[in-house]
């Protein structure tokens, strides 16, 4: 009976622990499946994107018969004036003309003259093209009113084209926010907060999974609890990575690929970057916490109730961003939340993806987290400790963190 | 080696104001099945815990070898927990080579080891399935591969023997018997006397946390209250009553059983016995581990009476 001295060094626990949480997870049907569905989810948005963007033509169509014929081109010019978008097509008559309007390849159709604008729709008349409409009857009439006076409407109108305010440059320079980076922002907010329940929420189960099967205590006997949970923890962590990583590879080379997204590639990698860093942070901040919360309970039942609390502050931050850093990428509150800790995860990488955050934000909120990770480290491991042994009811979180 | 095999010294332990063990001590010689007896909630399970470091103690040491029992040592303790339990979803193979590069064999020796212990068991047929997918007696049996996969110096086992069917119950006899021919000191708790005696060599009973009685079974038997049976037919009814140091324990026909105090002379009750015609049989009778245990448990509840 000589066998040699086991030397096992501490993060050779760990790793077993780990390397076991990634093949098992990995190897399960279910990862496999959810993964794949949200590679094809993320492929198809990409794609229906591309389509519904592809269709853009002219915001609308305008027939016109010939006596309405003069009327076109000072339309189209007005449509420009205002922003609209308005293509003609002149029609040989009226017949021609109710007919397209039925069929719906005209929006309106010009009728009788060009002394003033008739219009004929099949059912309403577009807002947009009704203000375009008329704009270009009140020019009509000016004209009219300029010509009575011996007036030379194209220089009056000349005239009036080249009055331009003068703008000084303004005193901050607000920053400029890009719809698709909008866009990416709420894409990593979603992505972010759903790695953070579903990693988050496997740990605390796989945690309940060997208080049920009583396997811990034989796992006790070789490794100490913090080993467990650390290998327990990365493991989960890493395979969540695999899939955070995937899905965002797969979805911004699938929008860059087909011309969805037109941001720079450096933006697009950029924002991929965050997101990963975030996730990191973010799942290590929150997995510990659930993992030392679902040690308190014994049953998978109550594995929701005992991770509520720490859940309630993730989907407090995603809410908040979700709801309104789209239409408000610049909000106060938002920005406040976002360098707190437990907020951050969720709201940072998206206010990092819509871009636009001052750089010490990044860091203050990146180095808060860093910061707080190892006395959650700390507190975890204690309850974990104490209440991972204690089969039956549910261990109060005062008790846990008491006994030594 | 002064000390060898393991030694649980004088280890205490309380939750709050209940008494988990008090001054818990004994030893397991190398090469010692050594069995751990005392009824529900008398601290066995907590002694073993804390043997394993699953539990801490509040005083007292446990050693291996002259040594205190550090992290590394209990890689080389073989452990079965009395809360029976694997990964359920997991195969038997994966996991008893999970267990065993745990204690710290690598990849390849577990792999073997795996294979050797299995096949000795009798479920080397069920290594690619889910321990869940096994029968209750099968699971008991990589249960105990999972003690044993790691090829360890001493073995810890809480109730190995409880929920087996025959056949389980000799191959786990017999591997414990094995693993002691190899000197490696085996402890065991049980609540099957008979089995524990037929395979101890020494027995210790705790009762509310301390070691009551500690030595051979033969020890224990010897050592107790001497009892006489002695069949002497034409024997009046009361005939040994009056002999000094003497209680009868009961008469069966023509078969009486006495107890003799400390100190009393069986010859005097042979002599007595003769008077009263012939004497077909005069046999000291041991007790049982049974018995012996019974009259620890029942010391106890008269001192609660009292």
């Amino acid at each position: 009976m000589s066998a040699p001295d086991v030397r096992m060094s501490p993060m050779a626990g760990v790793g077993l622990v780990a390397t076991r949480e990634i093949s098992t997870r990995l190897k399960s049907k279910a990862y496999r499946i959810s993964t794949l569905v949200q590679l094809i989810l993320i492929v198809a948005a990409v794609v229906v994107l591309k389509l519904v963007s592809g269709s853009s033509g002219p915001d609308a169509t305008v027939g016109y018969v010939p006596a309405a014929a003069p009327l076109s081109a000072p339309l189209v010019a007005t449509a420009k004036s205002v922003g609209q978008d308005i293509a003609t097509e002149p029609v040989a008559n009226d017949q021609e003309g109710l007919a397209k309007l039925k069929d719906g390849s005209i929006d309106a159709l010009l009728v009788q003259g060009a002394d003033r604008v008739h219009v004929q729709v099949q059912k309403d008349l577009d807002n947009n093209l009704k203000n375009v409409l008329t704009v270009l009857e009140g020019q009509i009439a000016l004209n009219g009113q300029i010509t009575g006076l011996g007036g030379d409407p194209a220089k009056v109108h000349a005239a009036v084209a080249g009055a331009t305010i003068d703008e000084l440059p303004p005193l901050e320079k607000p920053y400029d926010y890009n719809g698709q980076q909008l866009v990416l922002g709420i894409v990593a907010g979603v992505l972010i907060y759903l790695s953070l329940l579903l990693n988050g929420q496997t740990v605390a189960q796989g945690v309940v999974e060997e208080k049920t099967s009583r396997v811990v205590e034989l796992l006790l006997s070789t490794i100490k609890p913090w080993q467990l949970m650390a290998g327990k923890v990365l493991g989960i962590g890493v395979v969540g990575l695999i899939q955070m990583v995937a899905i965002g590879v797969v979805g911004l080379a699938a929008g860059l690929g087909l011309g969805v997204l037109t941001i720079s590639v450096s933006a697009a990698i950029g924002t991929v970057v965050w997101l990963v860093v975030w996730y990191l942070l973010g799942f290590f901040m929150y997995s510990i916490v659930f993992a030392a919360l679902g040690a308190l309970v014994s049953r998978q039942e109550d594995v929701g109730g005992a991770v509520a609390p720490a859940l309630m502050l993730v989907i407090a931050g995603y809410v908040v961003g979700i709801s309104v850093l789209p239409s408000d990428p610049s909000n106060k509150f938002a920005e406040v939340l976002s360098v707190i800790p437990v907020f951050a995860p969720t709201l940072m990488p998206m206010r990092l993806a819509m871009g636009g955050v001052p750089v010490w934000e990044a860091v203050v909120s990146v180095g808060l987290v860093v910061l707080l990770i190892p006395a959650l480290i700390w507190l975890a491991a204690r309850i974990y400790r104490n209440a991972v042994m204690r089969t039956g009811a549910k261990v109060k979180l005062s008790e846990a963190l008491r006994a030594a | 080696m002064s000390e060898p095999g393991l030694v649980i010294d004088a280890v205490s332990k309380r939750y709050g104001t209940v008494v988990a063990l008090e001054k818990m001590s004994f030893d397991v010689r190398p090469g010692e099945l050594f069995g751990f007896v005392g009824s529900n909630g008398a601290g066995k399970t907590t002694t073993m815990r804390i043997a394993l470091g699953v539990l801490a103690a509040d005083a007292g040491e446990v050693r291996f070898a002259g040594s205190p029992v550090t992290h590394e040592t209990r890689r080389h303790i073989g452990y079965m927990p009395e809360e029976r339990g694997l990964y359920p979803k997991m195969k038997v193979g994966e996991q008893l080579v999970y267990l065993a590069r745990l204690h710290g064999m690598s990849a390849a020796d577990a792999k073997a080891s795996t294979q050797r212990w299995t096949e000795r068991l009798g479920v080397a047929g069920r290594r690619d399935d889910e321990v869940q997918k096994l029968s209750l007696g099968n699971q008991q049996r990589v249960q105990l591969a999972a003690a044993l996969v790691h090829e360890p110096r001493i073995l810890v086992l809480d109730e190995p023997f409880s929920g087996l069917d025959p056949v389980a119950v000799d191959v786990m006899s017999e591997v414990l018997k094995e693993k002691a021919g190899e000197g490696v000191p085996v402890v065991f708790s049980s609540h099957q006397l008979d089995l524990v005696e037929r395979l101890c060599d020494r027995v210790g009973i705790v009762r509310s946390g301390r070691m009551e009685a500690l030595g051979s079974v033969a020890e224990l038997r010897a050592g107790g209250t001497v009892r006489l049976l002695v069949t002497a037919p034409r024997a009046p009814e009361g005939w040994a009553a009056a002999l000094p140091g003497v209680t009868v324990l009961g008469r069966d026909g023509s078969v009486t059983e006495l107890e003799l105090a400390d100190g009393a002379d069986d010859q005097a009750v042979l002599r007595a016995a003769l008077a009263t015609g012939p004497v077909h049989e005069f046999a000291r009778k041991l007790p049982s581990l049974t018995e012996l245990f019974r009259s620890v448990v029942t010391e106890h509840h008269q001192e609660v009476a009292a």
